[in-house]
């Protein structure tokens, strides 16, 4: 289980590495934390042709709050990272939640946050994550650059649109209106292992406790994340009752969903812990943002 | 028993090398010149080799050579039968089909290596796969054994004309008789699912031919460093004696390390005499997930004949065991099987049949357990089964059945591994049981907890199993135990250690015969330099064989030691003392002298010995028992499980285990608790699965799932019971699979209870929380 | 054999000039081109744990990296710790609660505590295991180690 050879690029700044993705063109792929991709390359399922290392370049790796009160965070930041930001804590607790699911500990302290974005497994947390807050994804090539909200980044199983002379850069979170609430829940066979259904839900109330907006995603439980249409159909406009909750849980894993057997889940047992999963994580957030989020 | 050091939790002395990375393991071995070693392996698992071509291969810089099976010429025969099955059953069939060491012709399982390729690096070698053509005909793949049993339509070896590898039936009274007088009879169809070894340390072979001397030294991890000295001096048409097997510290074995004669230590000698050069090869954790040996996987086909009040009348057992492509290593695994299925229970009446099937899957050894799991589980499940059929408490129906002390030795009727009638020797299990019931609080359990639980709408089950452990069995292990001048203690032995604590076992034993420091014993295992005789490390037989030779070498030494000192202080032998390190006069401490030089006086250069002396403080010998001493032991756990999610939580875990007299308390723990992971693991956790084509779909650790720290209980309660074997001085039985026998079958059990309105009957050892769900679902009508 | 690298790495305190290939992962490189034998090598796709490492103090996976990328960096291996005569506390208290069988995955789970311990003086029980999933031990079903841990957890929080 040895890689097979690759023409290696370090460079140390963004403008560098974004030459260095132009000239390479298709032949180039991009090295974050390397987490995926270098378990990948030693069973020699990846074989790129050309790294460019973006660990040298620390202008990619930062945790900022923006203006408007939400956070703008640099691509090479590790996941590690976020899930110890006071930053992060403060503004949006999910992600700290979420981060704690992530593969293991020497994982997180190497993996990046924008790789995990940009590697788009179905099955990875961040992706659906990035969906569900609906981040901006800063695309940047050389000499361009452009904006895309997470939810269109991700074009299917490990793809998304970011073209090969291009990388990731940063992702951006606006903050969260008052009373949000958000909460991740997944079941999987075991800590650190992939999910085998989750469901990550940010809902807002108003004043008298209808639900203003609600954000659902449900992953491992489709090619792609999907982002819940039911959850906003039902519960926007309403008080999110229990009866209201079940029934988005009865409408999105019968319509929305459209989950796979394989080796340690069969498709009706991902359907029916998704429905139990959309309850606990709607019912948490709802409580979350009654109380303030 | 017990003396300064034995019975004592003595901290293992070989330790703080392997906690500062300074012991020494198959990958540290490096040798000037050395190639790198890599096989390319086969995709396909069934498929005629029409042609491979490596000619591009030998052009890429680095390359050294590339060899397939036709290179190898007369050299390339099917290996050895490495253990051949017992002529004593009489009817029994075995077609002997032994792995070949490459594949020529015919490709049998994925996994299988089709050429090997010698470069200057690991990472070379493995280039050079792609610069090789394979062209095959694919063929349909054998997988389903029940099926492979009936259908001749493919074949995995075509001469044969059937898939049969063994046909096996035992019979102790008559089942068919015990069935006439039964009121209830159960009978069920039952799968015991496929799982790994999976040390954390994979295979490694490291061979160097010395052409001046005409040598061959091999590092392997080996639990057989003998099997694979005797295969490779008979396989090169050398003496024994130019052939040294050194096995380093091994990383975990559980089973697959015993096999030998496989690609790496057939063909790298050979090649390693062709080049003149030293070769190491590595194993992969994704080739020890195809390529090196695996266990489990049998079907069972069980019934259980019993009367109104629970008296077990007779048993029915015909079961398909899965020998994957070949069957070197015989019927231990069936046969254990079948001395397990019933050891536990007085079963006047039990037939017993091996059905062995070839499939086009990696070829099947023991693991960890080694078909004692599968009986076990088939036994336990029955009377599970019988017990709701009979309306009784499965705990209930155990105490009825329970052997009781005073029915040992107990003479099984079935012949077993070590091709000799199976002899219960000696143990409590009544007591085991009663043990566990009084640790577990069963009672209150079910009077208090568990209907306060229900209430609560909580799904808390329990589940209590019984288990035996044949262990130690023959043929024989051996010692050579050497007082050295510097007054410090050697002993050798052809065993090898994979970590079970043998360095410092043995020499508690050492250190209280010659009352020398337990740090004074220094132990050498798998060196064929030092010690040349034994058969290996499986059957959990270290403790006992090598324990045993290890008492009866001290004693040896012990008389020579007195007899040497003696004459040295001129006093008679029962006058002389072992004072710490030193012989000395009793009652007069300042007349001593000290081991090391004893030693010396033991070995005179001039002047003359009397006749039959030997020299040296030093002294060989060897046990071996007429049958095995069996270990047993009783479970409990309590689960709570998430009716929602299907997943349990661990209440409870309690293990209480015989195995006779203790050498070391804190090893037999580990030992205890690592088989218990290992248990957990295949209850609920580790599962190897191939595809119809015959394709292994968990050959890595995302897909074949290891139990982790967070899995495991927080506290595996223990309770120990000592019931000497009387079989050997010590009173020794062995331990090493005991805890990874019990968990299935009570992880079962506890599901069936958590879900006792739902009446589920769980025929299958692997429980996923999907595989619950799907029986919940099944038990719904859905 | 494609394009060598230069790379300077300081390990265990140690700095080492080499020359590689930029497939070549670090696990291999410290073993192999260093001769550091402690780090062990049990999957080679990060889930087993045997290879972790500290870089810039950090437990990481050395199968998961390439030795091309610790230029400039810092890099622990166990044999940062203790040597058998003088064993570092944590080590001591492996020995004592018999919290290793084989040993081979055991550097691993060493170099995943050290940092541990540094930023969890007092942990519970939980978070030990929580902090140790990500490494595998098929010897000794991890009781004796969460042992271990808690022990030397008390022994070194008393020494400071």
């Amino acid at each position: 289980m040895k890689p097979v050879n690759f023409d290696y690029y370090a460079p140390s700044s963004v403008d560098e590495a974004l030459d260095t993705l132009a000239e390479l063109g298709y032949d180039g792929k991009v090295l974050a934390g390397g987490q995926s991709l270098i378990a990948a390359m030693n069973f020699r399922m990846a074989r790129p042709s050309a790294l460019v290392d973006l660990n040298n370049v620390p202008e990619l790796s930062y945790i900022k709050p923006t203006a408007d009160g939400g956070l703008a965070i640099g691509t090479m930041t590790r996941v590690h990272a976020v899930e110890h930001s006071p930053e992060v804590a403060k503004r949006f607790p999910l992600l700290v939640e979420v981060a704690k699911y992530i593969a293991h500990p020497q994982i997180r302290r190497r993996g990046t946050f924008g790789g995990a974005i940009a590697h788009a497994d179905p099955a990875g947390q961040l992706p659906s994550i990035s969906m569900v807050m609906n981040m901006q994804a800063l695309i940047r090539g050389k000499g361009k650059e452009r904006w895309v909200d997470a939810p269109d980044l991700i074009i299917g199983p490990f793809m998304t649109v970011i073209e090969p002379d291009e990388m990731l850069a940063e992702l951006v979170i606006k903050p969260h209106p008052p009373r949000t609430g958000a909460k991740y829940v997944q079941v999987s066979r075991q800590s650190g292992g992939y999910a085998q259904s989750a469901v990550a839900s940010v809902v807002t109330l108003d004043e008298k406790d209808v639900c203003k907006d609600v954000h659902m995603v449900l992953m491992s439980v489709a090619e792609v994340p999907i982002l819940s249409e039911k959850a906003r159909e039902i519960l926007i406009g309403s008080k999110p009752t229990k009866e209201a909750i079940e029934a988005v849980a009865e409408a999105a894993t019968t319509s929305e969903i459209d989950p796979a057997s394989d080796l340690h889940a069969s498709a009706d047992y991902r359907r029916s812990i998704t429905r139990v999963l959309i309850v606990r994580s709607l019912t948490e957030a709802f409580e979350r943002a009654k109380r303030g989020g | 028993m017990t003396g300064k050091y034995f019975g004592k939790p003595v901290k293992r002395l070989e330790d703080k090398f392997l906690l500062t990375g300074n012991a020494k393991f198959i990958d540290d071995i490096q040798l000037p010149g050395m190639l790198h070693a890599a096989f390319l392996r086969s995709d396909y698992a069934h498929a005629k080799i029409i042609k491979i071509d490596y000619s591009e291969a030998l052009k890429r810089p680095g390359v050294v050579a590339v060899y397939t099976a036709e290179d190898f010429g007369d050299f390339w025969k099917p290996g050895p039968l490495q253990v051949p099955p017992p002529t004593a059953i009489p009817g029994s069939k075995f077609n002997a089909r032994t792995l070949v060491p490459i594949a020529k012709d015919k490709i049998r399982f994925s996994g299988e290596p089709l050429a090997v390729v010698i470069a200057e690096s690991r990472y070379i070698a493995e280039d050079a796969f792609d610069d090789i053509i394979v062209d095959v005909e694919p063929l349909p793949a054998v997988v389903d054994l029940e099926k492979a049993w009936e259908d001749t339509s493919v074949l995995v070896h075509d001469d044969l004309g059937t898939n049969l590898a063994a046909l096996v039936t035992q019979e102790s009274g008559s089942y068919e008789e015990a069935k006439k007088q039964a009121d209830v009879v159960v009978s069920k169809r039952m799968l015991i699912e496929h799982v790994a070894a999976a040390a954390m340390e994979n295979r490694g072979f490291v061979v160097n031919w010395d052409e001046r001397n005409q040598e061959l030294t091999v590092w392997a991890g080996t639990q057989s460093p003998l099997t694979i000295r005797g295969s490779i001096s008979r396989a090169l048409g050398l003496a024994e004696s130019q052939v040294h097997v050194i096995t380093p510290y091994i990383g975990g074995g559980f089973g697959p390390k015993v096999m030998s004669s496989q690609a790496d230590d057939v063909l790298l000698p050979w090649i390693s005499k062709q080049l003149k050069r030293p070769i190491k090869w590595i194993e992969d954790r994704r080739e020890n997930f195809l390529a090196t040996t695996s266990e489990r996987d049998q079907v069972h086909h069980c019934e259980i004949a019993l009367k109104k009040d629970g008296t077990i009348l007779g048993f029915k057992d015909v079961f398909y065991h899965n020998t994957g492509a070949y069957d070197s290593y015989g019927m231990t695994v069936p046969l254990n099987t079948q001395t397990h299925t019933v050891s536990n229970y007085r079963v006047p009446n039990f037939y017993t049949q091996i059905r062995m099937v070839f499939t086009n899957q990696m070829v099947v050894t023991p693991v960890r357990g080694a078909g004692r799991s599968e009986g076990i589980h088939a036994m336990e499940r029955m009377i599970d089964f019988a017990a709701h059929e009979l309306g009784m408490d499965p705990v209930e129906l155990r105490l009825k059945n329970l052997l009781k002390p005073e029915e040992f030795p107990l003479k099984t009727g079935i012949i077993g591994q070590d091709f000799v009638e199976g002899v219960l020797d000696s143990g409590d299990y009544l007591g085991n049981m009663k043990m566990c019931l009084d640790m577990v609080e069963y009672d209150k359990f079910r009077k208090e907890i568990q209907p306060k639980a229900r209430k609560e709408g909580k799904r808390l089950g329990i589940g209590v199993v019984a288990f035996t452990e044949g262990t130690a069995v023959g043929p024989y292990e051996g010692v050579k135990l050497t007082v050295s001048t510097n007054g410090k203690v050697t002993l050798a032995t052809g065993y090898s250690s994979q970590g079970q604590g043998h360095f410092t076992v043995f020499a508690q034993i050492v250190a209280d015969a010659l009352n020398v420091k337990v740090e004074d014993v220094k132990v050498i295992t798998g060196d064929t330099l030092h010690f040349a005789w034994g058969a290996g490390t499986f059957a959990s037989r270290g403790a006992t064989l090598v324990g045993t030779a290890t008492h009866l070498a001290s004693q040896k030494v012990r008389a020579k030691i007195f007899a040497t000192a003696s004459k040295a202080l001129g006093v008679p032998e029962d006058q002389v003392d072992l004072c710490e390190g030193s012989v000395c006069v009793i009652g007069k401490p300042e007349s001593s002298i000290p081991l090391g030089t004893l030693a010396s006086m033991a070995n005179p250069m001039r002047g003359v010995v009397e006749p039959g002396v030997e020299p040296g403080l030093e002294a060989t010998a060897y046990y071996g028992p007429p049958h095995g001493a069996t270990g047993s032991g009783a479970c409990a756990v309590i689960l709570d499980i998430d009716p929602d999610t299907c997943k349990p939580t661990i209440e409870r875990f309690v293990l209480v285990h015989d195995c006779g007299t203790v050498i070391n308390p804190l090893l037999l723990e580990g030992q205890l608790q690592g088989g218990v992971s290992m248990g957990i693991g295949n209850a609920f956790y580790e599962k190897m699965v191939y595809d119809e084509n015959g394709q292994m779909v968990t050959a890595s650790f995302m897909d074949y799932l290891m139990p982790l720290a967070s899995d495991m209980p927080k506290k595996i309660e223990m309770g120990h019971l000592h019931t000497p074997s009387p079989l050997n001085p010590l009173g020794i039985k062995g331990v090493g699979e005991a805890g990874a026998l019990p968990p299935p079958p009570a992880f079962a059990q506890a599901f069936e209870d958590a879900f006792y309105d739902k009446k589920l009957e769980l025929l299958e050892s692997n429980l996923s929380p999907s595989v619950i769900f799907s029986y919940l679902k099944k038990a719904e009508g859905e | 054999m494609s394009k060598l690298f230069p790379v300077t790495v300081t390990v265990n305190g140690k700095v080492y000039e080499r020359q590689v290939e930029p497939r070549l992962l670090l696990s291999d490189f410290l073993r192999h081109d260093l001769g550091l034998l402690g780090t062990h090598v049990g999957c080679e796709h990060g889930i087993c744990g045997a290879c972790t490492i500290l870089f810039d103090g950090e437990a990481v996976r050395s199968c998961l990296i390439f030795a091309v990328q610790a230029n400039g960096h810092e890099i622990n291996t166990v044999e940062s710790l203790g040597t058998p005569e003088n064993l570092h506390p944590l080590q001591q208290s492996f020995t004592d609660k018999h919290a290793l069988q084989c040993g081979f995955c055991t550097p691993g789970f060493l170099m995943t505590l050290v940092p541990f311990l540094e930023e969890n003086p007092k942990p519970t029980e939980d978070e030990i295991r929580e902090a140790i999933d990500g490494n595998i031990c098929r010897c000794t079903g991890y009781e004796k180690i969460v042992e271990a841990v808690q022990d030397a957890a008390e022994k070194m929080t008393q020494k400071k």
